[in-house]
């Protein structure tokens, strides 16, 4: 099966990923073609199969709510593209 | 006499025995990484100088040999390293300096281990050559023209080149056990949750799981020992009871149960690889563990299931990677929404793409059962066909890969066709449990060929005392070496 071009652009819009039109029609094949691989799934019968949750009897984890360490302002914006007043700066979002 | 040659449990005793520093240790193979490194392209970053102070100061404490103390050894470039960068071998995180240490480093740190440098990969740890990279192509010692295995390539290679004791990588789909056996080397997967993954940059959180590379099955053991442990800041971190791997390797296997099964055997396993699986049993018979027959019946729904998981989950975790917080900006854009596209667009690379669309295309709206229910409900079964086969025997023995290492460029073309070399790897990702690829001998060109060892969640003991013995058996290390001189 081949994913059409407008599906590829669909998603590709979810992913926030943009594609040329060579690239979106390569990626709606070379998916398609991992897509009729995974249909060897359809050869087995889960009716009634409970979804994995936990591979291993895992707990869920609680802990006190204490305040511990963190990374300083300073620490936490050392990495961002741009900054300005201890705050990641982003393009204007309100016109 | 070359201290770079020898394993990791040798080089404890050299420290022990005052025969060699650990600066002069690290020096050596300081050495060794500037002699082959132009060939084989695995370091990403080389931290020499931090290593030297480091290993003078182990050498004054006095330690040197005690666990880890004083070993230099290298970190696939997807653990954080406070204060040196963390690439993942993605342009999108060519920049980025890690805020903090990982567990595992923290912890390797503590015990006085040296680090070397950080190791190349496949671009967040997804492919199987180690060929996704954005940076390098890392080469296989054995032959330069093929690749090494991935997504821990490089860390496979340090250790088979003598360009570290030791190496960790991380496993999502055979990302240690794959490369392991293309380049002759004991990789290590442990039970998920066994080792922290605290500060492992995350690509399908419910598969990934950090593990050794080692020159041979008792350094695998010593590794294991220093990294697995409790980590309240990993909540899947598993608070179980301190194991000493090391204690009784040399059991044996007398009465044990090695489970065979035919669905890893037949087309498609290169016929010396075949012929190293049944030198193995016999090995095993010969030590006297009884084979039993097993059914595996899902290998091809494993892996499909795997790339749905795993792509699912890559998709949610990759989608922090947006131009805001750290990792690189697109530099023309016009409003935030293009910004997040032209940064991610131009960040990532074709593979990362591709895993980022099928697990977002699982996931969306109209297809989230069809796809990903379905591939969890697989996952139920596979646990509870693996459960059924820890009944009948003690660990299963499987060839790590279906054919030896094959040559750089030759399935770059076809994603689905580089996807199949994890075939035998994938099911044990899939249920949690953990397994051991250690070498099995040499192909008619010469190439390593890997087999495998898979237990039931928290067997490692159990899985290393018999990898012990076919290593014994094989005796690999012994007949073979890569020739890079």
């Amino acid at each position: 099966m081949k994913i059409s071009n407008e599906e590829v652009t669909y998603v590709a819009d979810l992913s926030r990923l943009e594609f040329s039109e060579a690239e979106t029609a390569r990626m709606g094949e070379e998916l398609g073609a991992v897509l009729d691989y995974v249909a060897t799934l359809n050869a087995v019968d889960t009716t009634g199969v409970k979804a994995t949750e936990h591979i291993l009897n895992v707990q869920n984890v609680f802990r006190e709510d204490e305040v511990g360490q963190s990374l300083s302002n300073e620490e936490a914006l050392a990495n961002a593209p741009e900054a300005e007043s201890g705050c990641f700066k982003v393009p204007r979002v309100i016109e | 006499m070359d201290y770079t040659k020898l394993t990791l449990h040798e080089t404890k005793q050299a420290l022990k025995n005052g025969e060699v520093t650990s600066e002069a240790l690290t020096q050596a193979y300081i050495d060794r990484i500037g002699a082959v490194e132009p060939k084989l392209d695995a370091y990403l970053a080389t931290t020499f100088d931090s290593a030297l102070e480091h290993a003078k100061a182990v050498d004054k404490a006095g330690n040197a040999g005690d666990g880890l103390a004083g070993i230099p050894y290298a970190l696939k470039d997807n653990m954080c390293t406070k204060g040196m960068t963390t690439t993942c071998a993605s342009k999108i995180l060519s920049n980025f300096v890690s805020p903090y240490d990982s567990t595992v480093y923290a912890g390797l740190k503590d015990a006085g281990a040296v680090l070397l440098g950080k190791v190349n990969m496949d671009e967040f740890a997804m492919g199987s050559s180690t060929e996704n990279s954005a940076f390098k192509t890392t080469k296989n010692p054995w032959d330069t023209t093929k690749v090494p295995g991935g997504s821990s390539g490089g860390s496979a290679v340090s250790v088979a080149a003598d360009m570290a004791a030791f190496s960790l990588g991380s496993d999502t789909g055979g990302s240690i056990r794959q490369p392991a056996a293309l380049c002759g080397v004991v990789g290590m997967k442990p039970t998920y949750g066994l080792v922290s993954r605290y500060g492992l940059v995350a690509f399908a959180s419910s598969l990934d799981q950090i593990g050794p590379f080692t020159k041979d099955v008792e350094d695998c053991a010593i590794v294991l020992n220093a990294i697995a442990g409790y980590d309240h800041r990993d909540s899947t971190s598993l608070n179980v009871p301190k194991v000493d791997y090391t204690q009784d390797l040399t059991e044996g296997v007398k009465g044990k149960k090695i489970g065979v099964s035919k669905s890893f055997a037949g087309e498609g396993v290169q016929p010396e690889v075949q012929k190293a699986m049944d030198e193995a049993v016999a090995a095993y018979k010969d030590a006297g563990a009884e084979i039993v027959e097993v059914d595996f019946n899902y290998l091809d729904q494993a892996l499909a299931a795997y790339y749905i998981i795993a792509c699912a989950e890559a998709s949610s975790n990759l989608a922090r990677y947006d131009g805001v917080r750290y990792g690189v900006r697109a530099k023309e854009y016009s409003g935030l929404i293009d910004m997040y596209r032209k940064s991610r667009s131009q960040g990532f690379g074709a593979e990362v793409k591709r895993r980022i669309m099928l697990g977002t295309y699982a996931l969306s709206s109209g297809y989230y059962d069809a796809y990903y229910k379905k591939a969890m409900q697989m996952r139920t079964l596979i646990v509870e066909d693996f459960n059924r086969i820890f009944k009948s025997c003690d660990v299963m023995l499987t060839p790590t890969t279906a054919t030896t290492a094959f040559g750089i460029g030759e399935k770059t073309a076809d994603p689905l066709e580089m996807y199949m070399s994890d075939l035998f790897t994938v099911p044990v990702n899939i249920s949690g449990m953990p397994a051991i690829s250690l070498p099995g001998g040499l192909d008619h060109e010469g190439m390593p060929i890997g087999l495998q060892l898979i237990g039931p969640a928290l067997s490692e003991d159990r899985m290393l005392k018999a990898a012990y013995v076919l290593e014994n058996a094989v005796s690999f290390r012994a007949s073979a070496k890569p020739a890079l001189d």
